[in-house]
Formats: structure tokens, sequence, C-alpha cells
């Protein structure tokens, strides 16, 4: 009885609380739009296309794309960007050719070719835009975060 | 003259009414004995004047239905056109990009030299025979035929080394210097040294692809 009546008053609190909330106005990663309305959308910006390979944040990282993909079909009939980075085309296009490990299947058989859940390659490789990220990103790489330590300090 | 009297001197083996074939046969004997007889009231100016001005109209005539054939809105009169490959058109950059220049559907698809565009043309008979019996009136129809219609096209483009292309695209007029280091390095290799031409590495931008297996450049 005494937990309903306390669950009861912590409802009502929070309802009051949230509908204070709402007459303010945010200033959040929306912008000062108020809730009930739509604001302007961000300028789409173009695709990067240097073709300069981007050094990988992390080891692990799935490479960034650093090419203009604009048009790229990747469906069941076809894969453009297999149509580069096969291994048996990259003699053609000097393009790298796709990592190995994209040949296991999920059993880590290897296949002949590119295993049907590596096929769609912008599941995890994707082009770059540049853009001011609405959050300052402080991620430090690991490399540089072993620098910091002082000079023949361990490793 | 001639007709009344080849139909009256077969009549009595052949009954009493000539059958519509051989009175067809008689008209057009007529004609012919007309045709080869000598003017006998118009002077040889009038006729010579005449066949000008007939000609003129006729040949006015003539290329003016052809353009109208030639046209966007002709293509898309048909679901085939309108619902399968024009809507895959509207989401590529021949359709919509930043200059605001596009092509249509002739600009790639009809040859722009006289000779070759009669030719195309009467090639495109065959399409109104796949119109009448409906060969890829269905979406699903349309998809189990893609491969051969991109292969006719492939085909063309590549014996006239994507003259079609090149209308618009003039190598001699493409400034490398502003494209994207991977296109700068693929024409000096591949297209300025003639090795390759437009459509070897330019499939599928206009349209969607086909089955792309044991397609040259494809996995």
């Amino acid at each position: 009885m005494k937990d309903d009546l306390r669950a009861l008053a912590a409802a009502i609190l929070i309802g009051l609380a949230s509908s204070v909330a709402v007459a303010q106005d945010f200033s959040a990663l929306r912008g000062a739009t108020p809730l009930d309305q739509e604001g302007p959308a961000p300028r789409i910006t173009p695709e990067q296309n240097t073709s300069l390979r981007e050094p990988r944040n992390y080891p692990e990282q799935p490479p960034v794309i650093p090419h203009s993909i604009e048009g790229y079909e990747v469906s069941v009939n076809g894969n453009k960007c297999l149509s580069c980075h096969a291994r048996g085309r990259t003699r053609e296009s000097q393009a790298p050719m796709i990592s190995i490990t994209h040949f296991a299947d999920r059993d880590g058989q290897f296949l002949a070719s590119v295993s049907p859940r590596r096929y769609f390659c912008t599941e995890c490789h994707v082009p770059q835009h540049d853009v001011r990220p609405p959050v300052d990103n402080d991620f430090v790489d690991i490399d540089t975060l072993l620098t910091k330590a002082p000079p023949g300090g361990r490793r | 003259m001639t007709a009344t009297a080849t139909t009256e001197g077969r009549q009595p083996t052949e009954g009493p009414q000539p059958t519509p074939w051989r009175r067809a046969l008689a008209f057009a004997l007529a004609v012919w004995h007309v045709l080869r007889g000598p003017s006998s009231v118009f002077s040889l100016g009038v006729l010579v004047l005449a066949g000008f001005v007939a000609g003129i109209m006729f040949w006015g005539a003539f290329n003016t239905a052809l353009e109208l054939t030639n046209t966007e809105a002709f293509c898309t009169s048909c679901h085939e056109m309108q619902a399968n490959v024009f809507e895959e058109l509207k989401t590529t950059i021949h359709y919509s990009n930043r200059s605001g220049v596009r092509a249509h559907c002739p600009d790639c698809h009809v040859p722009h030299n006289w000779t070759n565009k009669i030719v195309r043309k009467l090639q495109a008979s065959k399409e109104v025979w796949g119109k009448i019996f409906g060969t890829i009136s269905t979406r699903e129809k349309f998809v189990d035929h893609r491969l051969e219609l991109a292969i006719h096209e492939w085909a063309r483009m590549k014996a006239n080394d994507s003259l079609e292309c090149r209308n618009c695209h003039s190598d001699q007029s493409m400034d490398i210097t502003r494209q994207s280091p991977r296109a700068v390095d693929a024409h000096q290799r591949f297209l300025f040294t003639k090795e390759k031409t437009c459509i070897d590495c330019h499939k599928g931008i206009a349209h969607q692809l086909p089955d792309m297996r044991n397609v040259p450049g494809w996995q």
C-alpha cells in the first residue's frame, strides 16, 4: 500500500517535470526548434573524392571509402564495388583487394569468392562527407595515447 | 478497259462473279497501264514542278513523323518504358545533376547520323512486335528480358565505339585535370589509349543492371 502511494507520487512528479520541460525552449542537438515542429534540414555536402586512403582509427575498423560511390549499384544482379575491388579485377583497377576475411562464411569456411554475408559493402564501408559534427569527438587512437606516456615508460 | 476484258474473258470457266483477288489484279493492271503511258493532259514542266513540291512535302512529313518518334514523350507513352527504364533513369545523373543538362531517351538509344538512324528505326519494328504481343508488358517480364535487352545495347555501343556517349562526352573536350584521381587514371590508361570504349566500364549508369554474372569486368 505504502509502495503504491510512493509510486503514484513519483509518477505525478515526473509528469509535472516533463510538462514543465516541454514548455521550455530546447537548445539541444535539434537546435532551438520546438519539439512539435520540424527544424531546417542540414545541408547535404558532396562526398569526399580524393581517392587517398584514410587511416583506420582502430585496427578492426572497416576502412572508409575515400571516393564517391554515387550511383553504384549493389544488388542481387551486380556489385559495382567488386568490379574494381574483387581479387580478379585488381590488376586492371589497381584498387585494394577486399580482405580475405570476406571470403569466410560464418562457419569459418573459406569460399572461392566473397561470402554472401559480406556482399553488401556499405553495411560496413561508407563514403565520407565534409560535415561539422554536432557533437565534438574526443576519440584518441591507441598510438596517440601511447605516445602520451613519458619517454622511456613501459608500453 | 483491260480489266473488263480480262474478267469477261475468263467468266465461262471461273463462274459468274470474279473473285476479289482477280478483281484486285485487274485493277492493278489497269493502274499499271495508265502509269506506263505518257501524260496526255499535263505539261512536262507541271509534272516536274509538281513532283518537286510533292517530294519536298513527302520528305518534310517523313522526317517530321520520324522525329516525333524520337522524343521522350513518344518513348514513355508506352507503360513498358514509362514504368521501368524511365523511372530508373530519374534517379541517375543523366536525369538530375548539378548543371541541369540532361539526356533524353533518343540521345543514347537512337543514332544521330541519318543513315544509322533509319537502320535503327527499321530494327525497332521488332519493338512494335514486342509491344503488340506484350513481350515485356509486366515488370516481371521486363526483368526477365533485361539481360537480353542490355546485351543488345552494349553490343551496339561497343560496335560504334560508344558513339552515343561521345555525342556529348568528347575525349577532345575532356579536361582530366578537373576529374577525380580515379577517373584521371582510368581514362589515361584505357580511354586515351583506345584500349577500351566508354561502355566497357560505364555499364548500368542510366538504368538498373541486369544479372551481371559472366559479364566481362563484373563478378
